[in-house]
């Protein structure tokens, strides 16, 4: 005879669910908005702030990186470089621009420009959105670290106003690549990060799903960065988010762009050098 | 009854088992996974006799190897006030003070000035061993005034790399010292004030991608691990095993990324060649 099948057991106790899930730190709401599918991407940005844009390609030594788009427009009339990060929609987007992961030649590519308009003496915006610097075989053998080391280094002696905003994700050494600028600005839900919150937790905790827990300890939201004196200021953002309504977004960043140039423009090259040079300076007098 | 008997007793001092101390007076190359004596692996700067494999040194090992004699060191107590409150596995703020208790130092880098085969410069060397020789405030904040001193006095500045990159942390505040010491490294460019970068095992993320790759020269010691990403990092992205000697110095060579590969026991000379044909011969 076989065993009878215990019955399920009328009397066991019953898992029950104290609290419904505990919605999403403000940190990580932050990291996904930031990543939303439907988020402005810097192409949305550039055709609603820009008449006349005209890209230019490639870093005359390698090949044209399409994870950064760079060009000329003209801004309410005024002429300016534009060098940005650009993340793909749909898959194949996606692929086009390697998940907005520039390789050295895209680095290249945005010093190339940005000495351009140096030269001529036009101002630069530079729109910073990317999970980060391409980590793979070909970007480490065509010197990603050196291609970075050396924007960073060069963009701090441009003569002309450099304005930077993070409009997603700024993604460690890969952001700060085009990030060396007189006015450093975030968009309201954007962050800005030295690790990914998921490298990080695959560091700390071992175990990449707690990205959440590294979220809220990096404090990478737009108000941790200005409360360290990191960034300049904050580009609000409409609604639930840039995604619910481009425009605004981008009317908001016309608004502080605007004001930005007001204020860089009557500066001499010499001026915004410095000034540049003294931002950076003073970052990170955390001593004890 | 025994088919042996010891006729004379056993000689003083021959009881039992001969016991000799040795634990921590061998070890065993990396390299070459031969048994060597610590005290011919220390004589020789920790690289092995037998197969060149280059050890890590620390930071105090690595000043005394570059300078002729005494140094003066700058900066000691510049110490990290844990701007973000950073918990991990256990906070922060602990595991700096384990930290600086361990190795003597207040954060992962000595800032010295001395002499160099008779001309004054100044090291900054990082210690691979203060929390892997990761860049915070402090070390940001202690090469940026090396660079600045370096700048107003006219002396040559070398930066010893060490480091697995920005600390993590002290999050977008590491960052930022990636900005802040290229931008001076740019004024002391524009000076034409020589800087020399010495990338050492290993040296890796944004120390890589600030400083150690914007040297007037570039120079490694051999096989030492240099890179932007680590390869963990690129075999999770592209899953695939990375090939042999990738990302080690003779790689970076062949690439065309360093100057040149010096074993570490003619890095003094190189340098101080390089000095004199930049500035031209002590005075």
């Amino acid at each position: 005879m076989e065993p009878e099948t215990p019955a399920p057991d009328a009397h066991a106790a019953p898992a029950l669910t104290p609290l419904p899930a505990p919605p999403p730190s403000k940190a990580w709401q932050r990291v996904l908005l930031a990543r939303h599918a439907k988020r402005p991407h810097s192409l949305d940005y550039i055709e609603r702030l820009f008449t006349h844009f005209h890209e230019i390609h490639g870093d005359r030594a390698f090949a044209d990186d399409p994870a950064i788009v760079a060009g000329m427009g003209f801004f309410e009339e005024r002429p300016l470089m534009v060098v940005a990060e650009q993340k793909g929609r749909d898959t194949k987007q996606k692929l086009l621009r390697n998940f907005g992961m520039p390789k050295p030649e895209g680095y290249r590519k945005a010093l190339r420009v940005m000495q351009i308009a140096a030269k001529f003496g036009r101002p630069i915006l530079t729109l910073l959105d990317t999970p980060g610097a391409y980590p793979g075989i070909d970007a480490e053998e065509r010197g990603q670290a050196e291609a970075i080391a050396r924007n960073l280094r060069e963009m701090s002696r441009l003569p002309v106003p450099v304005i930077c905003v993070v409009i997603g994700e700024g993604g460690s050494g890969g952001a700060l690549a085009l990030g060396v600028g007189n006015f450093v600005y975030m968009m309201e839900n954007a962050v800005y990060s030295v690790i990914s919150p998921e490298s990080c937790a695959a560091i700390i905790y071992r175990d990449a799903s707690r990205g959440e827990a590294a979220a809220n300890a990096l404090r990478l939201t737009a108000e941790d960065l200005l409360e360290f004196g990191l960034i300049d200021g904050i580009i609000p953002e409409p609604g639930e988010g840039a995604h619910t309504d481009p425009d605004a977004a981008a009317g908001a960043l016309r608004e502080t762009l605007r004001w930005a140039l007001d204020q860089l423009t009557p500066l001499t090259g010499a001026q915004l050098v410095e000034h540049r040079y003294d931002k950076f300076r003073k970052m990170g007098n955390f001593f004890l | 009854m025994p088919w042996f008997r010891r006729d004379k007793p056993l000689a003083k001092g021959e009881e039992g088992e001969k016991h000799v101390r040795t634990e921590g007076l061998w070890l065993k190359c990396e390299g070459c996974r031969q048994i060597i004596w610590k005290k011919d692996l220390e004589a020789n700067w920790n690289v092995c006799p037998k197969c060149g494999a280059h050890a890590r040194i620390d930071a105090a090992a690595r000043l005394k190897l570059l300078f002729d004699g005494p140094y003066e060191v700058l900066d000691a107590n510049l110490c990290s006030s844990d701007p973000l409150g950073f918990v991990d596995a256990k906070p922060y703020a602990e595991r700096l003070a384990a930290t600086q208790a361990a190795t003597g130092l207040s954060d992962a880098l000595i800032s010295a000035a001395g002499t160099l085969a008779g001309r004054r410069v100044h090291i900054c060397a990082m210690e691979p061993k203060f929390i892997g020789g990761s860049m915070g405030c402090v070390v940001g904040e202690k090469i940026t005034r090396a660079i600045e001193r370096s700048l107003e006095q006219r002396v040559p500045l070398i930066v010893v790399s060490a480091s697995g990159g920005a600390r993590m942390q002290e999050g977008a505040i590491s960052l930022m010292q990636m900005a802040k010491i290229s931008a001076a490294l740019m004024r002391l460019d524009e000076a034409k004030v020589p800087f020399l970068s010495v990338l050492t095992d290993p040296t890796t993320g944004g120390v890589t991608a600030s400083f150690a790759m914007l040297g007037d020269l570039n120079i490694a010691e051999p096989k030492a691990l240099i890179g932007f990403a680590g390869p963990r990092v690129i075999e999770q992205t592209i899953r695939q095993k990375l090939p042999d000697g990738f990302q080690r110095s003779e790689f970076l060579l062949q690439h065309g990324m360093l100057d040149a590969v010096v074993p570490r026991v003619r890095m003094k000379e190189y340098l101080a060649n390089a000095l004199t044909f930049f500035c031209g011969p002590v005075t």
